[in-house]
């Protein structure tokens, strides 16, 4: 069977040598390496859930009258997209478990994107030769954000329209060129045209899907091309010769494994744990919000950020050029990407190092990589965790405009202090290994001269 | 009879061959079987079958309460065992042997050097290369731009004299969020009010108002807006000029030890502003006041638009300080 199947694709596709090579790929081991798997496995549920989902929603703000099973919106009006949204939660069978295992997949999918990068920014796993590798990754996290900011968008309740205007309002702060550049996007000032609503659409469940897809494989190529880097953990694994099980049949199960893994967390996710229950929001009016809207976890740095910057518009006489919310919503999302592309080459630019790196570096080794990583985690978390001082406010009772200058002046100090620390802690560690290695080579020496035998011989 | 005699002859032969034979060396090195990680598997696999077919039952049956949960449940655990399966079949039932291959080369300067020869002998026969090069760049990105152009059909790009359109105008009465006539009367202290111009469209963004009654003691509008706030009531295009959220809270001490002013805030990311001085920023990101409407009390007692805002409605575009707030 198997070998009648591999002699008709062989004598089709001439493919066996490469089939051989595939199956025989060496995977270097480390739970770490596990992070981007989980990634690609949410993305292979998110496409499947999607699918099932683009089979019932309709893409349209055409007015329309909600009758159906849930009591609390009969007759009220709304768009026929969100009245899709809530046929599928409440009419559809299976509707609600695929909508909230979808949505779930989408806030692991951008988690797992998010430690993926910070495992291979504190080993070093983007140097030469990988940057390309890298600078997809980063790519497809921005798309992934903008795909799941989409995505809740679509649904057309009242968080999505929050979510929305404050997208229009930043891509209108945008110096000189806003308002062009909204009109274009939205066909009309917000809430927009009545295109606005398919374009989202065709943007979420094609084009930017399909981006994504396509990077992913280049990606996927490009990690293949090189081979996997790997820790130097045994005398054996050096920047020469990759140590690590193969593909077949060694990987295979374990990686099936993982995919299943995933799955299942996401579908009991999806039926046990609810996520974005749109039909207790109600429909999206201009007119209309609600207190405490927070948005999907991956959008809370913008929203802190929006939240911390005080209210500064550049003005030259008596002309706008940079409305405020372009600070928060644009710039600094701006600064932290910046950060991340410019990075491999600021480091090779600094160090001199142009070398060819297969090992990775663990991050004591590289404690001034390691720091200001350390440093820009931490500003973004700090702003991400200001978005939260109206819960705080709320549940704590502490006051939210005196948290708020709290966060004005700790996101700055924060990130110098988790810059020391980080940088005193991997240059102990690194200390105390190389003490704890003296050590050893002295004992070593006392017990030969002394003519103890070292136990175990 | 032939046929069997080979038959016999070839089977003689595999025979004898059988013990001397040297055998090719294995791809996967051998190992033991374990047949009690196979009973593991085998239990898995069933535990995984009971539950996709009860996820089947689950879907099947409709009279079935909680079906989302039972459903996920069913699913999720079905997912679960077949993981654990395939765990066990990578852990315990299949080889885990070490490869040791070499990394790729560094680079190929051999076959580097070829291509740069390759495209330097193609280009031969060119002798104006610069010329050429910049001629059919200038065609292909003239071409580009011609393919681009199309997009500005997406929105009026060049025309953005909508952004600051609302539907007041003098005379427009306000009604309430059921659609009714507001009346001067209907506005108490210590509260907030909805409204929306009548006969527009409300989900326009110029459209929703939020009206409150201060102490006409208590007002400092500025300079040209003094009958602006009849019987001091107050309204206010209800968009943040910030990130374009609806005003939803209303910040106002019934007991003096509270905050001091009354506020209008957004809950977006609580821009605050003082409805008795004209929506200036108290606290927060936005950066512009809030653009107040001009109201004033008809016969009747309703309440209608004395003309236009003050400025232009919702957040702020480059320019959007020159533009004034158009019917």
């Amino acid at each position: 069977m198997i070998r009648r199947t591999v002699r008709y694709l062989d004598a089709r596709t001439a493919s066996a040598p490469l089939l051989k090579k595939t199956l025989r790929y060496a995977f270097p081991d480390h739970w770490s390496f596990l992070l981007g798997e989980v990634a690609l496995y949410s993305f292979v549920v998110l496409i499947g859930t999607g699918i099932y989902l683009t089979f019932f929603f309709e893409d349209s703000t055409a007015p329309t009258h909600y009758h159906g099973p849930y009591q609390a919106l009969d007759g009220t009006e709304m768009s026929r997209a969100y009245r899709s949204v809530l046929d599928i939660s409440f009419s559809v069978k299976a509707g609600l478990l695929m909508r909230q295992t979808h949505h779930w997949a989408a806030d692991v999918f951008i988690a797992a994107i998010v430690l993926h990068l910070m495992r291979v920014f504190f080993t070093g796993a983007f140097r030469k030769p990988r940057e390309l590798t890298y600078y997809l990754g980063v790519t497809m996290l921005i798309l992934a954000l903008l795909e799941g900011y989409l995505g809740y968008s679509l649904a057309d309740d009242l968080l999505s329209g929050m979510g929305l205007v404050i997208g229009y309002s930043v891509a209108l702060s945008l110096p000189f060129v806003g308002a062009n550049f909204a009109a274009l996007i939205w066909g009309a000032p917000f809430p927009g045209s009545a295109s606005f609503w398919p374009r989202m659409y065709i943007a979420h469940v094609l084009i930017l899907p399909v981006l994504i897809g396509t990077l992913l494989a280049v990606h996927l190529a490009l990690v293949a091309a090189r081979h996997h880097t790997q820790f130097n953990e045994s005398q054996k694994q050096s920047e020469r010769r990759v140590i690590g099980m193969p593909m077949f049949p060694a990987y295979v199960p374990r990686t099936l494994g993982l995919l299943f893994a995933v799955t299942a967390v996401l579908f009991l996710l999806g039926g046990l744990v609810q996520i974005n229950p749109v039909w207790l929001w109600g429909p999206y009016h201009v007119g209309a919000s609600t207190n405490g809207a927070q948005p999907d976890w991956y959008l809370g740095w913008l929203i802190g950020a929006l939240r911390l910057v005080p209210g500064f518009d550049v003005v030259i006489g008596h002309y706008t050029v940079i409305p405020g919310p372009f600070w928060g919503g644009a710039l600094f999302p701006m600064i932290v990407f910046g950060a991340l592309y410019l990075w491999p080459y600021l480091e090779k630019r600094v160090t001199g190092d142009h070398a060819f790196h297969n090992l990775l570096q663990r991050p004591r080794d590289n404690p001034w990589r390691t720091a200001l990583g350390c440093a820009l985690v931490t500003w973004v978390t700090l702003v991400f965790v200001a978005g939260s001082a109206d819960r705080v406010a709320v549940y704590v009772g502490l006051s939210y405009v005196g948290q708020i200058w709290f966060y004005r002046v700790f996101v700055w100090i924060g990130p110098v202090i988790a810059f020391l620390v980080a940088k005193r802690v991997c240059e102990e560690l690194v200390a105390g290994e190389r003490v704890a290695k003296i050590r050893r080579a002295a004992e070593r020496q006392t017990e030969a001269s002394l003519g103890i035998e070292p136990p175990g011989t | 009879m032939s046929r069997f005699k080979d038959t016999v002859i070839a089977g003689i032969v595999l025979l004898l061959g059988r013990g001397r034979r040297t055998r090719e060396p294995r791809i996967v090195p051998p190992g033991r079987p374990d047949r009690g990680a196979e009973n593991i598997l085998l239990v898995l696999f069933a535990c995984s079958t009971i539950c996709a077919g009860g996820a089947i039952a689950v879907y099947a049956l409709d009279r079935i309460g909680n079906q989302t949960q039972y459903l996920g449940l069913s699913l999720g655990l079905a997912f679960a065992f077949l993981a654990a399966a395939f765990v066990v079949i990578g852990k315990r039932l299949v080889v885990t042997e070490e490869l040791d291959e070499p990394y790729p080369p560094e680079g190929h300067p051999g076959v580097q050097a070829q291509l740069d020869e390759l495209v330097e002998e193609s280009g031969e026969r060119f002798t104006r290369k610069r010329l050429v090069t910049m001629a059919g760049a200038g065609a292909i990105g003239t071409l580009g731009l011609a393919l681009v152009a199309p997009a500005v059909s997406l929105g009026p790009a060049f025309d953005l004299r909508s952004f600051a359109q609302t539907p007041w105008r003098r005379g427009r009465l306000l009604v309430g969020e059921d659609g009714l006539p507001l009346k001067a009367d209907d506005i108490e202290e210590n509260d907030f009010y909805g409204a929306y111009a009548a006969h527009a469209d409300r989900d326009q963004i110029g459209s929703p108002l939020v009206l409150v009654r201060l102490p006409v003691s208590q007002l400092q509008l500025p300079s040209g807006r003094e009958h602006w706030a009849p019987e001091g009531i107050l309204a206010y295009s209800r968009i943040c000029t910030h990130a374009g959220c609806a005003i939803n809270l209303y910040r106002k001490p019934l007991y003096p030890p509270a905050e001091p002013r009354p506020a209008l805030v957004c809950p977006c990311h609580y821009s605050t502003f003082d409805p008795a001085t004209g929506g200036t920023v108290l606290f927060g990101p936005a950066g512009r006041p809030l653009p107040q409407l001009p109201l004033e009390i008809a016969r009747d007692g309703t309440l209608r638009a004395a003309g236009n805002f003050s400025g232009p409605v919702g957040p702020s575009w480059a320019g959007v300080r020159d533009r004034k707030a158009s019917s």
